[in-house]
């Protein structure tokens, strides 16, 4: 018994693994300039919602009619106040918080679902896949704009209702990435040899197909961080989205539209912001693809 | 050639009628009864029955798809609740509307994502690259309504030199080619054509950047052929798939046009939608959906079919 034990315990013990896939990927974006400093403002972002309230100077929900839209620069209000006389810089940190997790939450969402949705097409095939990919193919067939102004406007306006939205329009496309890479992968060799061997579909999806195919997936999704933070706020900018008086960046951007007039930069702020956000996560997601090309 | 317009066009009619039945549920999906918007609230009990049977809306759900589905095949959307005009005349001239701007914002977006595509995918991985590179994912990454508000700011507020918002001179929806009419088209149709620049620029150079890597590309420079004769051929196997693009990104501007007719007040499809959710006009919302969605199939189905007459490889793979 003793002497078992001590003959299997070595081969037990997992042995060390060799610098995987992944930790190249890690090296290889931490070796981009361009895409360590997308990383470095979204960080930044991030930190700005999380610690809004100690950050930011002001109260962003306090007004006062005879500080309206104050010009960048005013003492006491260095971005300038709205058209409520809020603190400019105050709602912009604040509005970080409701605009990242508009525009965030979405993806990994759609993500999940949209993975599931179609690895299990592309793996079962048959008439799952074409009850799934046609279904799918009806959504894909929205222009994503109009999917989610559609919805939202049906469902009406707020704010979960506007996630909804646009985790909806993003499952589509998701779905027939994974399919597609899934239906490769599954008729790949080894496949066959797993299922020859005796393992059921869970396994091979667990062990054999999710390990080759999220990756893609993966790299698809990250893409989609951009398109979503525009269209969250868009929503709001339309109405659709954030109620006021909250601090959101698309809604401010609405709110101040009138203000182009008085007080243009101030005006021009919120968007700004939005495009900041949205070019850092759409150059990450470039070198994130880069990186993981291993045949470029 | 038929055979594959024929399959493709029969494999479009499941899709089609997927659309319609998801903007015929949309309405079902709206909290509280469809009614509610055109009732006062105090309505009473027979009035709002009277209202339901007057819509159909007391029939169970395949039936009210049916008789909807029955009724737009001759082209009859309904009636707007708002102004109790016909759907299909509101859309009609506000497709128009949103088209002007979304083909000339295509155009433009053509133009410049060709030439940013073509040259970045030539000088790959040199500086001309980054550039072109840099400036394509400016422009999908831009909120475009914010975009258009600063080039508001910079031609109209301070320069003064186009109008900042509206459809026309006189509000008439008149359309000519008159620089009085065209100058209210260009800050819509700028701000539009940066999303397909930046699309149709990655897509160009990535084909240009492929196809230079083939075989026959070595082949004709090797029998002698100039760089220039070399670079029609480049051009002339990247251009199908890039007019391809060129199809589709009209098709996604229409429908996402609601953002820029906002920002200008363009009176198009995105200024109905805007008005039908604000009131509740449910018919409004669902003949204006109906409308863009399937014309964005139907724009799918014809860049693939044009697509492949013109590029045999298409219907191989």
């Amino acid at each position: 018994m003793s002497i078992l034990q001590v003959s299997t315990s070595p081969v037990l013990t997992p042995i060390a693994r060799s610098p995987g896939y992944w930790s190249g990927v890690v090296r290889r974006v931490s070796r981009d300039p361009v895409a360590m400093t997308a990383l470095f403002v979204i960080v930044a972002l991030i930190l700005m919602a999380v610690f809004a309230s100690s950050i930011a100077p002001a109260d962003p929900f306090k007004s006062a009619m005879l500080r309206r839209l104050k010009p960048i620069g005013t003492p006491g209000f260095p971005l300038g106040a709205d058209e409520l006389g809020r603190d400019m810089l105050s709602r912009l940190i604040y509005g970080a918080r409701l605009s990242l997790l508009m525009g965030l939450t979405p993806v990994p969402i759609a993500f999940i679902i949209g993975s599931a949705l179609g690895i299990t097409a592309g793996y079962v095939g048959g008439l799952t896949n074409t009850l799934i990919m046609r279904t799918i193919d009806v959504f894909y067939a929205f222009p994503s704009v109009l999917l989610a102004v559609a919805l939202s406007g049906a469902l009406g306006a707020g704010l979960t209702n506007a996630l909804v939205s646009i985790t909806l329009v993003f499952i589509p496309p998701i779905a027939r990435v994974a399919e597609s890479v899934t239906t490769q992968v599954r008729s790949l060799d080894y496949i066959d040899a797993a299922r020859a061997s005796g393992a059921g579909a869970f396994t091979i999806i667990r062990v054999h197909v999710l390990g080759n195919v999220l990756g893609p997936i993966f790299v698809y999704a990250t893409g989609l961080v951009s398109v979503s933070m525009i269209l969250a706020s868009g929503l709001s900018f339309l109405g659709l989205g954030v109620r006021p008086p909250e601090p959101e960046w698309g809604l401010m951007l609405n709110t101040l539209r009138t203000a182009i007039y008085n007080q243009p930069l101030v005006a021009a702020l919120p968007g700004a912001m939005i495009f900041i956000t949205s070019i850092a996560f759409n150059v990450l997601a470039d070198g994130l693809r880069t990186a993981m090309d291993v045949k470029s | 050639m038929l055979f594959y317009t024929l399959k493709r066009f029969i494999l479009t009619v499941p899709v089609a009628i997927g659309v319609s039945l998801v903007c015929f549920l949309l309405v079902h999906l709206a909290p509280g009864d469809p009614l509610t918007a055109v009732l006062p609230t105090d309505a009473s009990a027979e009035l709002q029955a009277q209202m339901r049977t007057l819509y159909g809306f007391d029939k169970p759900l395949p039936v009210q798809y049916g008789l909807w589905i029955w009724r737009v095949l001759h082209g009859d959307l309904g009636q707007s609740i708002a102004t109790g005009r016909p759907v299909i005349s509101e859309v009609f001239n506000a497709v128009t509307n949103s088209l002007v701007i979304a083909a000339a914002a295509t155009l433009i977006g053509f133009v410049l994502g060709s030439l940013l595509g073509i040259v970045a995918g030539y000088y790959q991985g040199t500086w001309i690259d980054r550039a072109a590179s840099l400036i394509s994912s400016l422009g999908v990454s831009v909120p475009h309504y914010w975009l258009g508000m600063v080039l508001v700011i910079i031609f109209s507020v301070q320069l003064g030199w186009l109008p900042a918002t509206g459809g026309g001179p006189d509000g008439s929806g008149n359309r000519s080619f008159e620089w009085n009419y065209l100058r209210f088209l260009v800050l819509p149709a700028v701000t539009m054509s940066v999303i397909p620049m930046g699309i149709i620029a990655r897509s160009v150079r990535a084909l240009v950047g492929e196809i230079l890597t083939q075989d026959f590309v070595q082949a004709l420079a090797a029998k002698g052929l100039t760089e220039r004769g070399v670079f029609r051929h480049v051009l002339k196997n990247a251009a199908p798939t890039a007019f391809a693009v060129m199809g589709l990104q009209l098709g996604y501007l229409l429908g996402g046009s609601i953002l820029i007719e906002t920002v200008f007040s363009w009176p198009g499809t995105g200024f109905l939608l805007n008005a039908a959710i604000f009131q509740r006009d449910l018919p409004l919302l669902q003949g204006t959906i109906l409308v863009l969605a399937l014309f964005f199939v139907f724009l799918n189905l014809t860049v693939d079919v044009v697509q492949s007459a013109i590029d045999p490889r298409v219907q191989r793979s």
